[in-house]
């Protein structure tokens, strides 16, 4: 377990070292989020209602921003080659890798998801289910993405086929996360959301490391 | 680099078609290996014993990264088997006692060296204190460099950098392309030390360069 941590906190290091990377995706977020009150106006019964969709939409898209670089310069560099000869399970290190992924693109959008959110005249209560439903929706983007990430490694123009592999796969998670938050918005119970994004989560924890593994093997290639 | 012609191994008995002995650690039989549709080589035979090393010759293109990676496990081999010590390659005993270093130079340019040794290790699961990360460092010659980020070294002085790893990180079997790119005379000779010393401490090496060595205990493979 200590070459998780290890793992962790060697791409938190680097991303300190570098923060302009980490610091895009971030703005990417707030902006785009807070475009929608700039160009909609103030109408909080309307505004209320995207809210949901749009948080959740935009926290897709700035999770999308950094997946690219989450592989990348350790291929490039031949960090992922030494790696994959460890003695320690490569399954693990890239689990490592995918956990400081959503410590430094997933774990901020859910703490500045409720400061934005109060633009869309959500109330408290709103507020708390939106942070908990990113809470448990933001892990399954980063372990989503990652599989992406490792299949189209290496590939040229690989950012946009990125996209088009990964997008459809946060369906899922973009449904029934922004399901939860219109659910307690409209005063009926989140819980059911919940549980299938918690089931999610659980299946992609399981499955998701494993799978990158097995792609960027062939990557590796 | 050295432009030296790979051709001319006289100081070294040469290998085709097959090399080796009874008490073989590692032990490679009939491997063939393609680039797409391209077969790159094929019947390659050899084995190796205790403090013995490997040099595998070829022109440009002939193959010889593609063998090495082969060899520890990254890429497929097309027919033939690799053992080391009679089990069949790549097992998790094997990457133990591995230390492959590759054409890249496998550091982090917003990491200093000194960093750069620790996550290695860290990763790797091997414990590594600090005096014995900064005495690899001084051996390699980057004494005063350890605090410095990696990015304002020198091509060479990465590529001590990555070297150091040879020191700190214990392992029977060094694969190691082309190590002798991007060196200085002195580091050429002190990797020749280093080799040696490996050798004589019960290591095993397979290594491509394009220089003749002067070590002991050779074998050479021409692709």
């Amino acid at each position: 377990m200590n070459v998780f941590f290890a793992s962790i906190r060697r791409d938190l290091l680097l991303a300190l070292r570098r923060k302009s990377e980490v610091a895009t995706s971030l703005f990417f977020f707030v902006i785009v989020v807070s475009l929608f009150p700039l160009g909609i106006g103030p109408e909080p019964v309307l505004l209320k209602k995207i809210a949901p969709g749009v948080l959740w939409v935009a926290a897709l898209l700035a999770t999308l921003l950094g997946l690219p670089r989450l592989f990348a310069a350790d291929h490039q560099d031949g960090t992922l080659e030494q790696m994959a000869l460890s003695p320690a399970p490569f399954g693990l290190l890239i689990a490592g890798k995918i956990a400081a992924h959503w410590l430094l693109c997933g774990l901020p959008l859910v703490l500045l998801a409720p400061l934005l959110g109060l633009q869309f005249a959500l109330d408290a209560s709103t507020l708390w289910v939106l942070m908990l439903a990113l809470l448990l929706g933001t892990p399954l983007l980063s372990l989503i993405g990652a599989i992406g990430a490792a299949l189209t490694l290496g590939v040229r123009g690989g950012g946009a086929l990125l996209a088009l592999l990964v997008l459809p796969l946060y369906i899922p998670a973009l449904i029934f996360g922004a399901g939860a938050v219109e659910a307690q918005s409209a005063g009926l119970d989140a819980g059911g959301h919940f549980a299938l994004l918690a089931a999610l989560l659980a299946l992609a924890v399981f499955f998701a490391p494993w799978a990158t593994t097995a792609a960027l093997k062939i990557a590796l290639e | 680099m050295v432009a030296q012609p790979p051709v001319g191994q006289s100081r070294h008995a040469t290998a085709t078609p097959y090399i080796g002995h009874n008490d073989a650690m590692l032990t490679v039989s009939d491997l063939a290996c393609a680039r797409g549709e391209h077969r790159l080589f094929a019947g390659v035979s050899f084995s190796l014993a205790v403090g013995e090393w490997l040099h595998v010759q070829g022109e440009n293109g002939a193959g010889k990264t593609t063998l090495l990676r082969t060899l520890v496990g990254l890429a497929p081999a097309e027919t033939g088997t690799i053992r080391w010590r009679g089990a069949a390659v790549p097992a998790a005993e094997f990457h133990r006692e591995l230390i492959y270093l590759g054409h890249h130079a496998a550091v982090k340019e917003e990491l200093t060296p000194l960093e750069n040794l620790h996550f290695a290790a860290a990763l790797d699961g091997v414990p590594l204190t600090e005096p014995a990360a900064l005495a690899a460092l001084r051996r390699l010659g980057l004494r005063g460099r350890e605090e410095l980020p990696v990015r304002v070294l020198s091509a060479g002085q990465k590529r001590r950098v990555l070297l150091a790893r040879l020191l700190t990180r214990p392992a029977t079997l060094w694969v190691l392309d082309e190590a002798f790119n991007a060196l200085d005379a002195r580091a050429v000779e002190l990797l020749g030390e280093l080799i040696g010393e490996h050798l004589a401490a019960g290591g095993l090496a397979v290594l491509t360069s394009h220089q003749s060595l002067p070590l002991p205990g050779g074998r050479s493979l021409v692709l």
